[in-house]
Parts: structure tokens; sequence; C-alpha cells
């Protein structure tokens, strides 16, 4: 897998429910999987800074926000559908090609 | 979430949107949600944002308005024409958006379970910032259409409903509906966000649109029934028109106002009572108008205002008419005396019409009211809506405590009913029939009080004629019958004697 560009993402959780803490770990581990050394990710909690969600315009969460590479693109849910997350940070294609 | 106390009534918050308090009997059920379902274009969103502005404008109370099909700045910019000042009210601190709207070239893409929590932060989050009293939130059809899985938008739909009741906010939340009558709304959303719900129609009828308003339920507490006509004004938003919550609570004077032909006056028992509802009917060219002109003159002789509307006329052949009966209004209306309002029934809805005589009437606060012709309306709207706006216009006038005169012109020159006195006869405190009689090959015109309450009023049909110097009532059609009915026939004058002997002693 050839990824050189850096991907900064934010995910947006309203709590620390067992939902999202789901949703962290998940984006971790395909992160680390995808991603080792390429990513930065922050964790935005939406009840401590809910500024930050009216900015965003976030409805759902958790919300992962792919902000770099453009496009910029939200994936919804506690990210357990990998081929979803792929998809969403434009992993899968490349994944496919590369098959 | 706050328990709320069994034994308080359900309190309501004055909406002070005109007419809806009334029918609601006092405004939107306090700290609770109200659906507000109806089909498209039927101001589901004015209502929601004149709700807020409303608030804003006579309470000072702000407001948060979530929206989930409409970017801000358009909603900014259609209210604008309402004269409503958003972003002013914005920086204010008064008005607050949560902007829910879709974002361009934005579909997110939905990997494992979530919930709507982002959205109630930050409801919550605008609520506390401007400490809002108010809440709208315009559509939950849409919010439908953002989401695959309709279950968990209805289950967060509820806890947002949920969640504002522990806020104590009053919420008006707007849904769709496919059909003017059938389900409430799409997705079935009345039956989980309110207790509360508020129909808008806008029904297509013989071509016309009218618009209604109706409040299905208010869970605990009471409402006016049924279907209320309203209308949208550029400047004001909507205006409903509470016809059967008008109550029937004007005084009654027994003072009398001349009607500006002292024969007129002798006819009913020493002129029209103050605060009446005068009804003169009759063909087109009998003398309706000139009626007017008379009625108006003899105002202004005591120095009284009057206040003429004119849907048949324009001002110009008003002037020249009333010049050939000698009563200049010209002058009149520069003495402040005469204001003369003149349209065209089709110019506007009969709500707008309605809306429009009521604030000449407020504004120009005159002593005397006439319309000429009420029957010109017909065309306008419906039969329903006619009727509403003859009942509304005639309360409205009697609340004023002022003599008004309307004309209804029959559908045939021999008379013979017509729709405007099938509806207006019952309200109106007295009636003037004008005929035209046909007599020996010639055409000559009666005029007969049919009705006049609380007065002793003369019974016979009396001949009258029109000159240069207005209008002449002479002597009772003695040999004629049959001149109401629009057939009349010649007794002679042995055998109208000879019947009115078997009616003495």
């Amino acid at each position: 897998m050839s990824v050189c560009e850096k991907f900064l993402l934010r995910l947006y959780i309203t709590g620390h429910t067992p939902r999202s803490e789901r949703a962290i770990k998940n984006l971790r581990r395909i992160c680390e999987h995808d991603l080792s050394g390429v990513y930065e990710m922050r964790v935005i909690d939406i009840l401590e800074q809910p500024q930050l969600a009216e900015d965003e315009k976030i409805l759902a969460t958790p919300t992962l926000i792919k902000v770099l590479p453009p496009p910029l693109r939200r994936i919804i849910g506690d990210l357990s559908d990998t081929e979803k997350v792929l998809l969403g940070l434009d992993l899968l294609p490349v994944d496919l090609n590369l098959q | 979430m706050s328990i709320e106390n069994p034994k308080i009534p359900v309190e309501k918050l004055s909406t002070g949107i005109e007419g809806f308090d009334l029918i609601s009997q006092g405004g939107l059920p306090k700290g609770r949600t109200t659906l507000i379902t109806g089909t498209a274009g039927s101001a589901k969103t004015v209502f929601a944002a004149q709700f807020l502005a409303e608030g804003i404008r006579k309470t000072d109370e702000p407001g948060v308005f979530v929206t989930f099909e409409e970017h801000p700045a358009e909603i900014r910019k259609n209210l604008l024409s309402m004269n409503w000042n958003i972003a002013e009210w914005e920086e204010r601190g008064l008005w607050r958006f949560v902007d829910a709207s879709p974002q361009p070239g934005d579909e997110a893409i939905e990997s494992g379970e979530f919930d709507l929590g982002a959205l109630l932060a930050r409801i919550e989050h605008a609520v506390r910032t401007v400490n809002a009293k108010r809440i709208s939130i315009d559509s939950l059809g849409a919010v439908f259409t953002l989401f695959s899985n309709a279950l968990l938008v209805r289950s967060e739909l509820r806890r947002l409903s949920a969640a504002l009741k522990g806020i104590g906010v009053t919420a008006v939340m707007t849904a769709e509906r496919t059909q003017e009558f059938g389900e409430i709304a799409r997705f079935g959303v009345e039956e989980f966000v309110a207790d509360n719900v508020i129909i808008l129609r806008n029904v297509l009828e013989a071509e016309k649109r009218r618009r209604t308003i109706e409040i299905l339920k208010f869970r605990g507490t009471t409402h006016q029934k049924g279907e209320y006509p309203f209308t949208v004004l550029p400047d004001q938003g909507i205006i409903i028109i509470p016809i059967s919550a008008i109550e029937l609570k004007q005084r009654s004077s027994a003072m009398r106002v001349p009607s500006g032909s002292p024969e007129m006056d002798r006819m009913c028992g020493g002129g029209f009572f103050r605060d009446s509802l005068i009804l003169v009917s009759g063909a087109t060219g009998c003398g309706k108008t000139l009626m007017t002109a008379e009625f108006i003159g003899g105002g202004a002789k005591k120095g009284e205002k009057s206040l003429l509307f004119a849907y048949e006329e324009s001002r110009e052949q008003l002037l020249r008419n009333a010049h050939g009966w000698g009563i200049d209004f010209e002058a009149l209306e520069q003495d402040n005396l005469l204001r003369m309002v003149c349209a065209y029934p089709e110019s506007a809805g009969l709500e707008d019409h309605l809306i429009a005589i009521k604030r000449e009437i407020d504004a120009f606060k005159p002593d005397r009211v006439a319309v000429d012709s009420v029957s010109a309306m017909e065309r306008v709207g419906t039969d329903r809506g006619f009727r509403e706006f003859i009942i509304s216009l005639a309360s409205f006038v009697k609340h004023r405590e002022i003599p008004g005169m309307f004309t209804a012109t029959t559908a045939t020159l021999m008379g013979g009913p017509s729709v405007t006195e099938s509806h207006f006869s019952s309200i109106t405190d007295t009636i003037i029939l004008l005929r035209y009689v046909e007599m020996l090959g010639e055409m000559r015109r009666g005029v007969t009080v049919l009705k006049m309450r609380g007065s002793m009023h003369e019974k016979d049909i009396r001949e009258f004629t029109i000159s240069d110097k207005g209008m002449h009532i002479g002597k009772p059609f003695r040999n004629i019958i049959g001149i109401l009915t629009g057939k009349p026939e010649y007794l002679n004058i042995d055998n109208a004697d000879r019947l009115s002997g078997m009616f003495q002693d």
C-alpha cells in the first residue's frame, strides 16, 4: 500500500459512552493497520465543546471527518463496518487495485 | 426531566400571532411541544419562524431555530420580506440558528451504530447560550431523508422531544403531509413527538386557494375547534381570522343617527341606531349607491367621518355620481370627513380584503362605515369563505359601535334573493329593500324598511325618485301587490280600498 499523504482525522463523540469508546477503538485499529505513521487523529467530545459541532454542522455521533487529504468526507457510526470506513477514507479502491 | 405538578393546569404561552391566541384560548401549551403539520406551501415555516419572531418583538423572549431544510442564509433572506431582521436579532443574542440543513456535496457514509446525540447537544447548547424560551424545528420530515434508518430517527426524535420538555422551552415542530385530508403527517411523527397537533391547510376549491388552520388536539387543555381561515401578508406574516371565536358581546345603544334622508329617518322611526348594521338590497342601478351617498352626506352634516369601501366603481365615477346627487365627496375628503377606498374585488383574496378593511377602519377611525357593494365580493371566494368574510366584517364593525351600511346587489333586476342577503340578513339590524316597480308601462322605484331591530318602522312600500338633490321618498304604492316578489300586479283602487278595509278594527 502506498499511502504517503498525511491523514488528518477528527472523531466527534458525545461523552464517553460505550459506543464512543467503540468508535475510538475501531478507528485506532484501522489507522494502525492502514495508515500507520501517516495519520493524525483528534477526538472531540461535543458535550464539552458544542460550538465545534456547530461549526462543523455535526448531527450524528460518532462522526468521523477526514479533513485531509481532500476531499473532505464524513463517516457516521461506531466504525464497526471496516469496509465502509476504508471507503470513506478513500482507501478501499487502492486496496482493490493492489489485490 | 422536570415532573409537572398535576394540580396545576396546563399553562399557555401567548404566541403573538394575530388571531392564534384567540382560537387557541391563550396560545401554545407552555413548556411543551406542538406539531405543525401541512402540505407543501401551507406556511409551516412561516408559522415556525413567526412563533420566534413575535416572541422577540412582543415579549423579548429569545428563540432558537433548528433548520433541517433551508439554509439559514435563505431563511434570513426570505423572512426579511416580512420585515423580520433576523441577522440583527442574532447579533443581539435573541435568535440563534442550529443549522442542520444539508451541506453541499456531503453525503455521509454510515458505518455501524450512531445516534443524534450531536444534534441534541447543539440544540441544548443553543438554548442555553441565548436563554431561549421558544424553539422551532423545521422540519421533521427532512431528518428522515438524512438517515437510512427510520426507526433510529424516530427514537432520536422522541428523545429530543423529551429533552426539550426537560429544558422547559415551548417548542414548535413542523412536519409534512402528503394530502390535505388523510394521515396527519408523513412518517407518523405525530405519534411520538407531540401532545399537541395543529394542521395548516391550503385547499384548492373552485380554482381558489383557501388557507385554514385547525387545532387538532391540545392534550390536557382547551382550544377552539374546527378550521379558521388565515392569510399570509408580506409585512405581517400569518394572520388568523377567528370567525366563530368572535364573541357576541357588543353593547347596544338606543342612540339614533340620521340616515341622510329625513323621509328615511321617518320610515325608520327616527333614524338608524348608532351601532346598527344596515343592509341595503336592490337590483343594479336602483339607488343603492345613492343611499350610501346620502348616508355619508348625513353623517358629514353632523361632522361625522365616513369611510367608504367601493368595490364596484372607481373614485372618479363615485365623485361624479355623488356630484349628480348634490353631494360633494371631494370637499368632504378635503375636510377629512370622508375617506374612499376603491378596489377591485379580484385584486386580493377575501381574507386579505378583510384585513385591509380592518386596517383602514383602525387607521381612519370613522364614525360611519359603508361598503358598496358587499355582494361584489361573492366573486372572489368560495361560498363558505364569503360567509365567513361577511360575518367577520359585520362583527368587526359592530364592535366599533358605529353604524355600517352594506349594499347587496340582487341577482335579477326585479329583485329576488341574493347570496349576500341569505348570509347577511340574520346579523343585520336593519334591512332596506330597493325595488324596480313596473307601473303602467313605466319603471318606478320603491323602497321599504323590511326589518328594523328594536324599533317601530313603517311597513309601507314607498315610491322614491332621484334628482340632482338626491333621494326623495314619496307616497306609498297603493294599488300594487307583489312588488317584493318581483311580479307586481295591479288592483283597481276599489279593490285596494276594500282590502285595507277588511283589516280595520
